[in-house]
């Protein structure tokens, strides 16, 4: 057994399956606040990296500035997406729903690929990358950066809930949207600036991903990537997004490792996640933290 | 959401055997069986272009309609559909290849054995709905696709498979002129099957489960096995049509069934109407000339100059995507029901000039 591969893969596995728990907390946003399944949950990762790609390498700005204007880009874009094509969408059958964000997903996919080409590229060097060795461990910077990252988004979003007043507005409208409003919390604000801090946060997770393996269209597929994550954790429960992401990319490696070592099937890295989400639905449909509906004729 | 069939004010049944009609009039089967008879001659006629267009509209539509079974009649969702139709077209030459079972019974025996696999997949319906169910669903459509490229004994891996040209009485149907017909009675045949299942117990029994789930349990209607039967009928269409797909072309190969190929056949049977029968062949019918109408628009433009030839002709792949893409939002939004309501509306506004209703 070949315990340091073992290891540095379980590391890999953190690092990556936290950056999983951020793009899932994004995702359960969504979901928890305005009751949508957004299949295009990779492509703000992907409309982000690239956008910010496109300021430094096309307009030559120094990053912190091509950084904020992404991020002021992609609040804007969350609001738009979520006032022109969700609003009208509310009450409709979960498919409609389901079926316009994988529209979305797939218009602004290939828009990103006609735009900015279907060849990975790499992002100007921001910050000096090179290997650090920790415990006997190479680790590269830039995973070390993704790490902090991740968990000052986590932080950030305990913050956020639990004590601005946006947030308790937001727990209080997923809870009850007509209690909410009748207490005078705008929904319609809540659903907007739930998708903008989505749209923003993937963007930051898109830029990070970006940084360290380069940009591409590949990017997307962590939004389906996803998708076991937070059945995993549970569809409504951020701290189950976290969790979740962080299972799957531990998983994720580990498949990789007994692969490697043992099975030599190839590609269990990319496929593993999803065996594991059929068997939780057949298990466990409800996920780890997630609410039980309980539904009332 | 959906009605069965909406028709217009004025317009009532007094039997349940008039309301059982496949065809709602005299004039509607006469006209529909003389189209079919002209479409015959077809061959005679029209080009290969026209003729391949058509043949891709029949085998597409046939999984089609099979998806319009499990999300416009039964109410479920599958994202998996595209698995499905390339599973059919693997199984199809592989039944053929590897025990020279002959291409006619092959193409059932593949839907057959599609169909297992669907229900074999579609067994977690019996315990979740809704998103779930698409989750699940598309976690099918990843592992059906990793299987196509790992198992070689099934699929030949990542070579693809070859399959043989269709054959009835030693005649080959290897062109596009006569293959025009063995799609042609596809087609006829899984609608008239489609139609007559939604006449049967079972096929009420879908729409029940649909309608109102718990009434449709009370009632007696056992849903387990009608969500089970229903992914199971959805996978036979898709995997006939997937059958028919591969002796078409003569070769299958493991990229094509993405999960966008899904995604288009969800974009069919809603931009041609969920819950019914002739919506999904008209979705059909305008997702395959979507991409084609868009390209010869763009060549036009491009010749008359009106935009510069190279970024338009470059991105075309994109182009049509991205047309896809919008056309389900815009359907979406602004006509839900899709082109059967509206054709529908049409027929009532002719039936009743000058008065509204």
């Amino acid at each position: 057994m070949n315990t340091e591969l073992l290891l540095q893969l379980t590391v890999n596995g953190l690092i990556v399956g936290l950056l999983y728990g951020v793009i899932a907390m994004c995702f359960v946003l969504i979901y928890k606040s305005t009751q949508v399944v957004n299949f295009a949950q990779g492509e703000f990762l992907l409309i982000g990296a690239w956008v910010c790609w496109g300021t430094l390498v096309w307009l030559d700005l120094p990053f912190y500035i091509g950084f904020l204007l992404t991020l002021g880009f992609m609040t804007l874009f969350g609001i738009l997406i979520q006032a022109v094509f969700l609003r009208p969408m509310i009450g409709e059958p979960i498919i409609s729903v389901i079926m316009i964000t994988i529209g979305l997903s797939m218009f602004f996919q290939s828009l990103m690929k006609w735009i900015f080409g279907v060849s990975a590229e790499s992002y100007p060097q921001v910050f000096e990358t090179s290997v650090v060795n920790i415990a006997g461990l190479n680790i590269e910077l830039a995973y070390i950066l993704s790490l902090i990252f991740s968990v000052v988004m986590m932080a950030g979003f305990y913050w956020f809930f639990k004590h601005s007043r946006m947030g308790l507005a937001m727990r209080a409208t997923a809870f009850d949207q007509q209690v909410a409003s009748s207490l005078g919390i705008s929904v319609s604000k809540v659903f907007a600036a739930s998708w903008a801090i989505s749209a923003m946060v993937s963007a930051t997770a898109g830029i990070v991903i970006g940084m360290v393996n380069g940009v591409s269209s590949a990017l997307s597929f962590i939004g389906i990537k996803v998708f076991p994550a937070v059945i995993l954790g549970g569809l409504d429960s951020i701290v189950g997004g976290v969790v979740g992401g962080v299972i799957i990319g531990l998983l994720e490696n580990l498949a990789e490792f007994i692969d490697s070592q043992y099975l030599h099937i190839g590609n269990l890295y990319t496929i593993a996640p999803f065996y594991i989400l059929l068997i939780i639905l057949t298990i466990k449909p409800y996920g780890l933290f997630g609410t039980r509906d309980i539904e009332r004729i | 959401m959906i009605t069965l069939s909406m028709r217009p004010c004025g317009d009532f049944r007094t039997s349940y055997k008039a309301d059982n009609q496949i065809f709602e009039t005299k004039t509607i089967r006469w006209l529909t069986m003389a189209s079919i008879g002209l479409l015959c001659f077809a061959p005679m006629v029209l080009d290969a272009y026209f003729l391949t267009l058509f043949i891709q509209i029949s085998y597409l539509g046939i999984a089609a309609l099979g998806l319009n079974i499990l999300v416009g009649f039964t109410g479920q969702i599958s994202l998996g559909h595209g698995a499905f139709f390339g599973f059919g077209a693997f199984a199809s030459a592989w039944l053929n290849n590897s025990f020279g079972i002959p291409v006619w019974l092959a193409i059932p025996l593949a839907g057959w054995l599609t169909m297992v696999v669907g229900m074999l997949f579609g067994s977690p319906a019996a315990r979740i709905k809704g998103l779930y169910l698409a989750i699940a669903t598309l976690a099918a459509q990843f592992i059906i696709e990793d299987f196509f490229a790992r198992a070689e004994w099934f699929s030949g891996g990542a070579y693809g498979a070859a399959a043989e040209p269709f054959t009835l009485f030693g005649f080959a149907f290897d062109s596009d002129e006569s293959f025009f017909y063995v799609a042609l009675f596809a087609l006829v045949f899984m609608t008239l099957w489609a139609t007559n299942l939604m006449r049967s117990r079972d096929g009420r029994a879908f729409v029940a489960v649909r309608d109102h789930y718990l009434s449709a349990e009370i009632m007696g209607i056992s849903l387990n096995w009608y969500r089970l039967l229903s992914f199971g009928v959805s996978s036979f269409f898709a995997g006939i049509g997937g059958a028919l797909y591969g002796h078409y072309l003569g070769f299958v190969s493991a990229e094509g069934f993405t999960l966008m190929m899904s995604v288009q056949f969800l974009a069919m049977i809603i931009i041609g109407g969920l819950g019914s029968v002739k919506g999904a062949i008209l979705g059909t019918i305008f997702i395959v000339l979507l991409p084609e109408v868009l390209e010869s628009t763009v060549a036009l433009m491009a010749e008359t100059g009106l935009v510069s030839h190279g970024s338009l002709t470059e991105g075309m792949a994109y182009l049509k995507e991205m047309a896809i893409g919008l056309v389900i939002i815009l359907f979406l939004i602004f006509e839900p029901q899709g082109l059967a309501h509206r054709w529908k509306q049409i027929k009532a506004y002719w039936k009743f000039y000058p008065f509204a209703y």
